[in-house]
């Protein structure tokens, strides 16, 4: 009746497990129960959980990753708190059963339900207000991408309650993965969550695809269009070439697990290293996914706070769009180790290599866009400084990793995953939280509290060096990865130093928390009033913060890069831009709880085919057809905004003059 | 705007003292021709790096405090973003760099390449390599003899592995020899190594192969010629029978559990295992 | 292009990407063919799986021994025409006419469902020797491949039956013309996907 599901699969002999679910669902009990309460259920629904407003669906992203993030730092900590402890001949608090779900969780979990949400939600509220534009392309599945997105969020929590998680790494190579060794319902948990999330992101990076390249201001060619973009238009790219191979390659293992199939098993022809290449190939345009947003925010954090213009845009954006297309020629240089032979390995070592060239012009761009600047240390800066020094270096372990000889050595030993981090903290983290501190008063009205986001970031910078470097040299001495416990107790005090690290990050997140509950109680103080709290440069600084859900009351005509900037300037010469406009109706999309209702049952599809309950299965389908059928029929899908009430609010929130 | 360059100096000295306790260990102390040709391109490749990252940094560093808002000594250029001459050399700099390190790449992934044979003074001696759940076995296939969970070799003489795995993958690594390569299933891998004096040193997997993986190590001990003559000889005579119920018996899941040796071992055992010819290739591992 | 349309541009000499954001139906359209492309690339890692997996017979039957030449050319001639008669139904749409467009996509829609029939049968007579996608490897590519695009096939078919409802029900206003665009693209790159399907798999097995 219920499949394979049965009492035994919540661990109630695992007190770790249970108070750890105790407590979230105390907590997610007292949520709920505040906001029945306090009546909050019709505003939270009309306003944000049916939205199809992309700087709402932005926020719920980011809101979401960082949520999760609390969640795959636990698992962080669980880990440098085992190894710690688990030198010589003890074997630390955590059985291999537990310690071997954790960090596939903390992998899995990191990657794509912190970071891809942090850029996805970053690149969706900036792009529409960045590019001069209403809204996405297709509203309605920007809401779709997102709570399928939420739907794996919960699938992958779920497990920890119910079942249990992959104990294959974030990865999940085969024969590991297949049903002879993983025989659980951990690996079936991790394919379908992410099969639903991915689909989500792959319907969102077809979505702003759509809008970077139809949807834009007036006049805003590729060559006016912001840097932010550009880095965005490569990302997105690489979402809807890549995430399919992720899809398909994911599909063949549920296949085996569940079919009987043998792509990857060791019998009947099976072929384990294929599954490699495919993910690989993949997984290595995943990280330029994440990176390549960042590197736009940094583009224009430092030229904003520096108070000149990019310098040498024309080959930042070469550069972007070289990085992006080489991404897809490097994808072996995970795997030097399987023995392709030398031509093969060289040829992937050299590819890799010469990624590296671009990503190095960038450093000397942004360089020599503080040269001459008259900068200010504002958080985005320190964020952004703090990544120019640390990125670099995780680009040169990178590099050194690149040559297949070294890597034979370093290859899944410590070393590896201090240099992943290194770029992944460094690169990514350091360029979300830049973002964040940077466009949350254009979202919120109010900037965040200075203080407070500056202690974050030192927390963040001086953690990750104590708690990544004595990793590089762990992985020098022949630690390997994925270690549950080790013998050598010399290596001991340098796992205790990495400790120290992760707990001033946690102190790091946690003042992130205080940051915002601060700056919620201080947000009359840090109001911004005139929608360009930092002198920029780009058309979103050009609307109130936050700005109406329609974005511009007219179209800006654009004739330039900087767009806004070069308004800005023109302001100086007096030209009598009061002009009285009539104001048009503009057609806004009207909520629409398909999103939310789809992702329900998506979540009611993947939790019955984990457990392998049928008729659960074919009812989330039938109900995902029936929310689509009835989506299809919808007919009423905008609402209009009459003229007079556009320049009602005008009046309000004003003095903006014209943009046209 | 010091205290940031005081804490990278701070940062920069911790880091060499730790790299230099790391030197008595693992990669850096390498004992045998691979890992030390390695060990050259580490600290070779590491060199012509740092002489851009630290220039880099320090340049990061300089500029941000010099140009900051409050210097008035400092000039705005708020116009200035573009220069030919500047261009050329940041696309320059990185391409030389690479098209250094790549020509490194390229010699040393053909020089190092693990099936590649070592300049032989002595004829090498050939080892099998079976990687099971969660030990190791190596088959010595001219002396009929194995070894479960510890490898015995003669000091400076070439090994030539042959390695496969009869579960899942894993990867065969001994860090103070060189190279690793992995373990797979249905598939051969080969490897090139040579111990140059006797010692004792760790070996391990280094690819992820399940719950037992922590345990799965096993010392390579490298002996000279008459030692290793003897060890051979107490084996055949000591060691027990390693056919294919062994073989079978070895293959159910088991954590890694002491030293065992195998005086008779069956003929072209690895091969068999290799074409599968055993018991059911994938057996269920219990909960 | 339209001839209304070509006058504009030569007209307006302001280039198509400096225009503003563009129309819906173009915007929806260029999201669709986005999104095929991406579903290409699914099969694209489908086929990759083919190639390295169809020696992969594990003793069992090989691609020579189960392929028939001519029941192939049957489900390809019914695919082809397919696309023909989803074209006259384009057309049909495009001006409107309620008649042509039932007539000409129910015609779509029986050339589908016959080469899915088709198809099926040959799945079906596969499993009954033994050589269905758990026999080996090869067999498993081939059942995903295969079954995969005709998974497409079938979904087209469901997705042309909403669509002559939404004619019944809605006429044929702008968005219902969309949609038929959209099917029209999807319609025919599965078309083209068969013709890479059925060089590499059908008649790849007798080279």
């Amino acid at each position: 009746m219920f499949g394979r599901l049965t009492w035994a699969a919540i661990p109630f002999d695992q007190p770790v497990v249970m108070i750890a679910a105790g407590t979230v669902g105390f907590v997610i009990f007292c949520v709920l129960a505040l906001v029945t309460v306090k009546g909050w259920w019709p505003y939270l629904w009309r306003e944000w959980i049916t939205s199809v407003d992309h700087k709402r669906i932005g926020v719920m992203y980011i809101f979401l990753a960082l949520l999760m993030l609390v969640r795959g730092f636990s698992d962080a900590m669980l880990m440098r708190s085992q190894l710690a402890m688990a030198a010589g001949h003890a074997h630390g608090y955590l059985p291999p059963e537990h310690y071997d779900q954790i960090f596939s969780a903390h992998g899995t979990i990191m990657i794509f339900f912190v970071a891809m949400p942090f850029v996805v939600g970053l690149m969706n509220f900036v792009l529409p207000l960045q590019l001069g534009v209403r809204d996405v392309a297709f509203p309605v599945l920007n809401s779709v991408s997102f709570w399928l997105t939420a739907a794996g969020v919960l699938l992958v929590n779920v497990s920890l309650v119910v079942g249990e998680f992959a104990r294959t790494g974030w990865l999940a190579y085969p024969p590991l993965s297949e049903i002879a060794y993983s025989p659980g319902v951990g690996v079936d948990y991790y394919l379908w969550s992410l099969q639903i999330s991915g689909l989500g992101t792959l319907l969102s990076g077809i979505n702003l695809l759509t809008t970077i390249l139809k949807l834009r201001a007036p006049g805003m060619g590729y060559r006016q269009m912001p840097i932010f973009c550009w880095t965005a238009l490569a990302s997105n790219l690489l979402i809807v070439a890549s995430f399919p191979i992720l899809t398909a390659t994911f599909a063949m293992l549920l296949l085996d697990r569940y079919g009987g199939f043998h792509f990857f098993t060791n019998d009947l022809g099976g072929n384990p290293m294929m599954y490699v290449n495919l993910i690989w190939c993949w997984g290595h345009p995943e990280v330029y996914i994440l990176i390549l947003p960042a590197f736009g925010v940094f583009s224009e954090v430092v030229a904003t706070f520096s108070g000149k213009p990019l310098f040498g845009r024309r080959s930042m954006i070469m550069a972007t769009m070289v990085i992006c297309v080489l991404s897809f020629l490097v994808w072996l240089h995970h795997f030097f180790t399987m023995g392709a032979g030398a031509d093969v390995n060289a040829f992937f070592g050299v590819m890799t290599m010469i990624i590296a060239v671009p990503t190095g012009v960038k450093i000397f761009n942004w360089l020599f866009t503080l040269y001459g600047g008259r900068i200010r240390f504002t958080v985005p800066v320190l964020w952004t400084i703090g990544f120019m020094v640390t990125f670099v270096i995780g680009g040169m372990t990178g590099v050194l990793m690149a040559i297949p000889p070294a890597d034979f050595v370093l290859h899944n030993s410590l070393f590896l995953i201090a240099h992943f981090h290194n770029v992944a903290i460094g690169g990514v983290v350091f360029g979300v939280m830049a973002g964040i501190s940077y466009w949350f008063p254009k979202a919120f009205g109010y900037t965040l509290n200075e203080r407070l986001g500056k202690a974050v970031f030192w927390c963040w910078f001086f953690g990750f060096y104590l708690a990544f470097m004595p990793l590089y040299v762990l992985g020098l001495m022949g630690a390997t990865r994925r270690m549950q416990h080790y013998s050598n107790t010399h290596w001991q005090p340098l796992m205790l130093v990495a400790l120290a690290g992760a707990i001033l990050i946690l102190l790091g997140i946690a003042l992130t928390g205080v940051q915002l509950a601060v700056s919620i109680r201080q947000r009359e103080r840090n109001r911004d009033v005139t929608g360009d709290p930092w002198n920029g440069r780009t058309l979103e600084w050009s609307t109130p913060s936050p700005p109406p859900a329609w974005n511009f009351s007219f179209l800006p005509q654009v004739d330039r890069a900087d767009a806004f900037w070069a308004i800005k300037q023109q302001r100086g010469t007096a030209q009598d831009r009061n002009v009285k406009r009539s104001y048009q109706t503009i057609q806004v999309p009207r909520n629409n709880p398909t999103g939310f209702f789809l992702a329900f049952f998506a979540v009611l599809l993947g939790f019955s085919l984990i457990w392998r309950i049928w008729w659960g299965a074919g009812l989330g389908l039938l109900g995902a057809i029936a929310i689509c059928l009835i989506q299809a029929w919808r007919t009423d899908g905008e609402v209009e905004v009459p003229g007079e009430k556009i320049a009602a609010f005008e009046r309000l929130h004003g003095p903006k003059e014209s943009l046209a | 705007m010091h205290a940031p360059e005081l804490c990278l100096r701070g940062i920069a000295i911790s880091s060499a003292a730790m790299l230099m306790a790391s030197c008595q260990e693992g990669v850096l102390d390498p004992h045998g021709p691979v890992g030390k040709a390695e060990r050259v391109i580490l600290y070779d490749s590491t060199a012509i790096m740092l002489a851009v990252i630290i220039p880099v940094i320090v340049l990061t560093l300089l500029f941000a405090w010099w140009f900051r808002a409050r210097n008035t000594q400092a000039r705005y250029r708020p116009d200035w973003e573009y220069s030919g001459r500047i261009e050329m050399i940041i696309w320059s700099i990185p391409a030389l760099v690479i098209l250094f390190l790549g020509g490194i790449a390229w010699t040393g992934s053909h020089d190092l390449d693990p099936p590649a044979p070592l300049a032989e003074s002595t004829a090498p001696l050939d080892i099998e390599v079976v990687s099971l759940d969660w030990r190791w076995l190596f088959i010595y296939p001219h002396e009929r003899i194995a070894s479960l969970n510890r490898l015995v070799v003669p000091a400076g003489v070439p090994l030539r592995f042959r390695l496969t795995s009869t579960t899942v993958m894993n990867s065969f690594f001994v860090p103070q020899l060189g190279s690793q390569i992995y373990a797979m299933p249905n598939m051969v891998t080969r490897l090139n190594l040579q111990a140059d004096q006797p010692g004792t040193f760790e070996g391990l997997s280094a690819q992820f192969s399940g719950d037992g993986f922590s345990d799965m190590r096993f010392d390579l001990v490298s002996t000279n010629a008459d030692a290793f003559k003897d060890w051979v000889n107490t084996t055949k005579t000591k060691g027990g029978a390693l056919d294919v119920g062994t073989i079978e018996e070895l293959m159910k899941p088991a954590k890694a559990d002491g030293v065992q040796t195998y005086g008779e071992v069956s003929e072209s055992l690895f091969d068999r295992i290799l074409s599968g010819h055993l018991a059911a290739v994938s057996p269920q591992r219990g909960q | 292009m339209s001839a209304a349309e070509q006058a504009l541009v030569t007209a307006d000499a302001v280039p198509l990407s400096l225009r503003g954001p563009a129309p819906k139906r173009v915007v929806a359209g260029y999201g669709f063919w986005l999104f095929l492309l991406s579903d290409i690339v699914i099969f694209a890692a489908l086929f990759a799986a083919y190639a390295v997996l169809s020696g992969e017979n594990a003793g069992g039957p090989t691609a020579a021994e189960l392929f028939d030449k001519k029941h192939v050319l049957v489900e390809t001639a019914c695919l082809l025409a397919s696309s023909v008669t989803c074209g006259f139904g384009s057309l049909a749409v495009q001006s409107g006419d309620r008649t042509s467009t039932y007539f000409w996509m129910a015609v779509t829609f029986i050339l589908g469902a016959t080469f899915l029939s088709l198809e099926v049968g040959e799945f079906s007579h596969m499993l009954s020797i033994g050589a269905g996608p758990s026999r080996s490897a090869f067999l498993s590519a081939f059942f995903t491949l295969v079954g995969t695009h005709g998974l497409h096939v079938t979904l087209g078919l469901c997705w042309l039956i909403v669509m002559l409802l939404q004619v019944a029900t809605l006429g044929f206003p702008p968005m219902v013309r969309r949609r038929f665009f959209s099917f029209g693209l999807f319609w025919h790159a599965l078309d083209i996907v068969w013709i890479g399907v059925f060089t590499i798999v059908y008649l790849g097995a007798h080279l």
